[in-house]
């Protein structure tokens, strides 16, 4: 008996060494990897909390009041008083255009690319709209500047101030003149339509093409069309998916720098209409920052960024959700 | 049972199913022109869109092409009003800035999507996944304001340290993102049956699983690099700009001043440093025509780099993806 | 394959295309009123070069319950979704044959196909609601007709589910999502959707099999009071379902193509207690399958 637990307990040992041994690979490899991830997470605070630490001194000064639309707004760097709601509209109004452009763009070519694409053109053609979104900003401003807004923005904008701008209601949107060079919040927004495209276009195109056949099946079966099909059951079953991207790219047209101060004109002049030069947040920032006149002026372009960074996060958290929900009603479809 | 006669119908006389609410033919011909007329629509937006595309590629292939010649890529540039020079300084500068942004930003990003991809569950997955899209969706201007707090104020001056610093934070959610699903495709079959040969895990990951997944994560980087070489936001307040820069020169003269190489580079580390997109944006706001010209070229040289990074880099991945899901 | 019934054939409006063998066959059991619906001629079905169905030809006979057996992969799932014209959404495949309903041919150039497939309903194997109230599943046929005044409506869904012998269980929860349902009564409602736009011919591609058994006899039972009004084909691989639920069986089977055809067409009592065909035999008696 005793000589067989002493086999026993050898045995054990002996596989106890062993696992003991390969654990210790493991244990410095888990743990590293365990760092970089922890290292991605600290980045992202780390950029929030050097945001709101920069810009202490600019909100104690300013308080809501920097972000507020009521009140007299003035950017003055000479008299040291900031407030940001210029920019803020700025940023808004340019990014609504975008998203009203494109909208309808990017879900028409998201039903094309899913539903009505022969497979084999399907590549190609995701990859086209896909390098629209690899073309970099500045070059986006170089094109808009000598090519765009006085090809296309300016003579688009004259029309528009003639007819729509001289109608009582619709002047204070369509107010002209657009200036000769065609820089303007309008032309800003043009330009942000055709970036966030592909952004919009492709994730609704991967929603569309997640939904289940049988969707479609059901309603062609009855005898419908296959564009009632797609407004009507597919649509909606997307609608979600379709939501997270739209706010996806705003969250993109919100953030873009250069090819908005390129084209947009960079004043603030007191007209809220489209066809005016505007000025963006993130504009702002990049005119000022490297020459910025004292430590306040700083801390408001800064605080400014932190408007930004909390602005972007909310967006990115919202749209994470939309498309979460419609993933988790795809699995319990393929479960049920 | 007896045979019967049976009864023939004639078509009129087959019994039809009462219509009560349905009637026949009526709206038909409005639905399907409907229908055609919509998804005649969706082709012509498809088209539409991709109008800009080859425009800008044509336009800065027409325009860019007249005014690229050797000295545009060799020679730093010319006094203002002058005509001539080149963009060398931006060369070499957005070669150091992401070859620097690449070492900073790529062990710790291929490390964090092992993490990623094998245990996405743990309350730390499902955090590094909200970082890692937060982070992806950062403005690159914040990014860059965030690189100057942490470099540029921490040192005192501009540097393409900063510069690389910032570039590296762009490129890290890509490459996390990335790795992470390039490690997922590959067969799990793979991995099991390394483990169960007694394979420890850092052992499998590092000589089995990696090394499956290679081509997609290179693909990765190569993308994360293209994103990032495009960006000039983040460097307007890092790497600030220095029309004076070349490696070559810099190299000679530390070596006569008797310093070693790598105290060359850590030199040249610090100093401010120019890149193509960012001397591009800052050539379009010189009312001078040399430099506007000179823009053009550039562009075309920042077109070139990007757009045949991106297309080499997702028809590999596009393959990839293809041959896993077996086609 | 020649099938000889007494079912008389409905002649086509046109003038003769094809060649057509005329039976009249010889049948020794009393066929009374009987009248065909639909008529399948020699009807083959190709992916791209590949025939995945050869050379059918069979009536379908009004207000009957028409079962297609066989063992799996031989094609009966992909003849059903021909008679709808289904198959025409599966790319790079097409229809040689005629399949005509009410002495027209389905695939004619120039025949609308949105009006077949009304006229033509079918049910899935997998119950497939829309995510759309109870309601909004059956009214949606109706709307894609111009119908909407909420009490037509409302009338109509009423109507259509009680023929599917859904309306006492879901009367009350008429706004609840049509998902929100169990797996049987979600397929009635399918079948109470496609007879809201009151079809001519039912199509079921085996209906009950992602079902348990008492849903299962509930969609039986349910075929059985449908079929004074519609006529109905339905594909199943339930032996003892086709016996039990239909008075016409059609037996197919893989042939040494690879393609699958018509081995034996008959009344139901035939064709299981006294099949023709050698194979039927096997098939019904269970020797394989």
């Amino acid at each position: 008996m005793q000589k067989l637990s002493t086999q026993k307990s050898n045995q054990s040992s002996v596989f106890a060494l062993i696992s003991r041994i390969t654990e210790h690979g493991d244990i410095p490899w888990r743990m590293l990897i365990m760092a970089m991830a922890l290292l991605v997470i600290v980045l992202m605070l780390a950029i929030g909390a050097l945001l709101f630490r920069d810009s202490a001194i600019a909100r104690a000064q300013f308080g809501w009041a920097f972000i507020s639309p009521f009140g007299e707004s003035s950017w003055d760097p000479v008299g040291d008083h900031f407030r940001a709601w210029p920019f803020i509209f700025g940023t808004i109004i340019t990014s609504l255009i975008a998203i009203v452009i494109a909208i309808p763009f990017s879900v028409g070519i998201a039903i094309f690319l899913a539903e009505l694409c022969p497979p084999w053109l399907r590549s190609p053609l995701s990859l086209m709209v896909e390098l629209l979104a690899a073309i970099p900003s500045v070059v986006y401003g170089l094109w808009g500047i000598f090519v765009f807004l006085p090809l296309v923005v300016a003579p688009s904008g004259t029309f528009l101030a003639d007819t729509l701008g001289v109608i009582p209601g619709l002047d204070l949107i369509f107010a002209g003149p657009i200036s000769p060079s065609g820089a303007s919040r309008l032309a800003a927004g043009m330009i942000l339509a055709i970036m966030i495209i592909p952004t919009i276009a492709a994730v609704s195109r991967d929603v569309f093409m997640a939904i289940p056949p049988s969707q479609r099946e059901a309603s062609l079966a009855m005898g419908a069309t296959r564009w009632e099909t797609i407004w009507k059951v597919l649509i909606p079953y997307g609608l979600s998916g379709i939501l997270g991207a739209i706010i996806l790219g705003l969250g993109r047209a919100l953030g873009e720098t250069m090819a908005v101060t390129m084209v947009i004109g960079n004043s603030i002049e007191g007209s809220t209409s489209l066809l005016r030069p505007g000025y963006t947040m993130s504009s702002v920032i990049a005119n000022e920052f490297a020459e910025a006149v004292s430590a306040l002026h700083s801390q408001a372009l800064v605080e400014i960024a932190l408007v930004l960074f909390f602005m972007t996060l909310i967006l990115n958290m919202i749209a994470r959700l939309l498309v979460w929900r419609v993933a988790r009603r795809n699995a319990q479809e393929a479960r049920a | 049972m007896t045979a019967a006669s049976p009864s023939i119908s004639t078509l009129t006389s087959l019994p039809a199913p009462q219509k009560h609410y349905i009637s026949g033919r009526a709206g038909y011909a409005r639905r399907k022109f409907t229908n055609s007329f919509m998804l005649g629509l969706t082709g012509a937006m498809t088209l539409l869109a991709l109008v800009p595309l080859f425009w800008i590629i044509g336009y800065v292939m027409y325009k860019g092409g007249q005014y690229i010649n050797l000295d545009l890529l060799t020679q730093l540039p010319k006094p203002v009003g002058m005509v001539g020079g080149g963009v060398l300084h931006a060369i070499e500068g957005t070669l150091l800035l992401t070859v620097l942004a690449a070492i900073i930003a790529i062990p710790p990003g291929l490390l964090a999507a092992f993490y990623a991809a094998y245990h996405p569950n743990t309350p730390l997955g499902v955090a590094l996944r909200f970082g890692t899209d937060v982070l992806s969706g950062v403005p690159s201007i914040v990014i860059g304001i965030f690189g100057y707090a942490l470099v540029v104020k921490t040192q005192g001056h501009y540097s393409a340290l900063a510069g690389g610093v910032a570039m590296a934070i762009i490129m890290l959610p890509t490459i996390v993102r990335t790795t992470e699903e390039m490690l997922k495709l590959v067969p799990h079959t793979l991995r099991e049956g390394s483990l169960a040969l007694g394979s420890p895990e850092w052992r499998t990951s590092l000589k089995v699983t990696f090394p499956a997944a290679m081509s997609g994560i290179v693909t990765g980087f190569m993308l994360a690099l293209a994103r990032a070489s495009g960006e000039t936001a983040p460097l307007l307040f890092t790497a600030l700009g220095n029309d004076r820069f070349e490696m070559g020169k810099m190299i000679q003269n530390g070596l006569h001043a008797g310093q070693s190489l790598p105290a060359i580079f850590l030199n040249m580390l610090q100093q401010p440093v120019d890149s193509l997109p960012l001397t591009l944006y800052k050539y379009t706001q010189q009312p001078d025509v040399s430099r506007i010209n000179q823009s053009w070229a550039v562009a075309f040289v920042l077109m070139v780099l990007v757009l045949t990074i991106n297309i080499i880099a997702r028809v590999i991945v596009e393959r990839r993806m293809a041959k896993s899901r077996g086609k | 394959m020649t099938i000889e019934m007494n079912i008389p054939r409905v002649e086509p409006k046109n003038a003769v295309k094809s060649k057509k063998e005329t039976h009249v066959g010889a049948s020794t059991h009393a066929i009374e009123s009987l009248v065909a619906k639909m008529q399948i001629n020699k009807v083959s079905i190709f992916y791209d070069k590949f025939r995945a169905v050869e050379d059918i030809t069979m009536t379908i006979p009004l207000n009957q319950i028409t079962a297609i057996i066989g063992p799996s992969g031989c094609g009966k799932s992909t003849l059903l979704r021909s008679l709808n014209r289904m198959t025409d959404l599966t790319p790079r495949s097409h229809v040689e044959g005629e399949v005509m309903l009410d002495g027209d041919d389905i695939y004619a150039p120039h025949v609308d196909v949105v009006d077949i497939r009304r006229r033509i309903g079918m049910v899935f194997q997998r119950p497939n609601p829309f995510p759309m109230s109870i309601f909004e599943n059956v009214a949606y046929g109706p709307r894609l007709y111009g119908i909407h005044d909420r009490k037509m409506l409302s009338s109509i869904v009423e109507n259509s589910l009680r023929q599917a012998a859904l309306w006492d269980e879901v009367k009350d929860k008429l706004d609840q999502s049509g998902m929100a349902i169990s797996g049987g009564q979600q397929q009635r409602l399918c079948i109470a959707r496609a007879l809201a736009v009151e079809p001519e011919i039912i199509l079921m591609d085996e209906p009950a099999s992602a079902l348990d058994p008492i849903a299962t006899l509930k969609i039986e039972e349910l075929m059985q009071e449908l079929k004074s009004t519609y006529t109905i084909v339905i594909v199943t691989h339930n032996m003892q379902q086709a016996a039990r639920v239909s008075s016409f069986t059609a037996f197919m089977m893989i042939n040494s193509h690879r393609a699958g055809t018509l081995v034996e067409f008959g009344e139901t009592p035939q064709i299981f207690t006294n099949p023709k065909n050698k194979q039927t035999e096997d098939y019904v008696t269970g020797r394989f399958g």
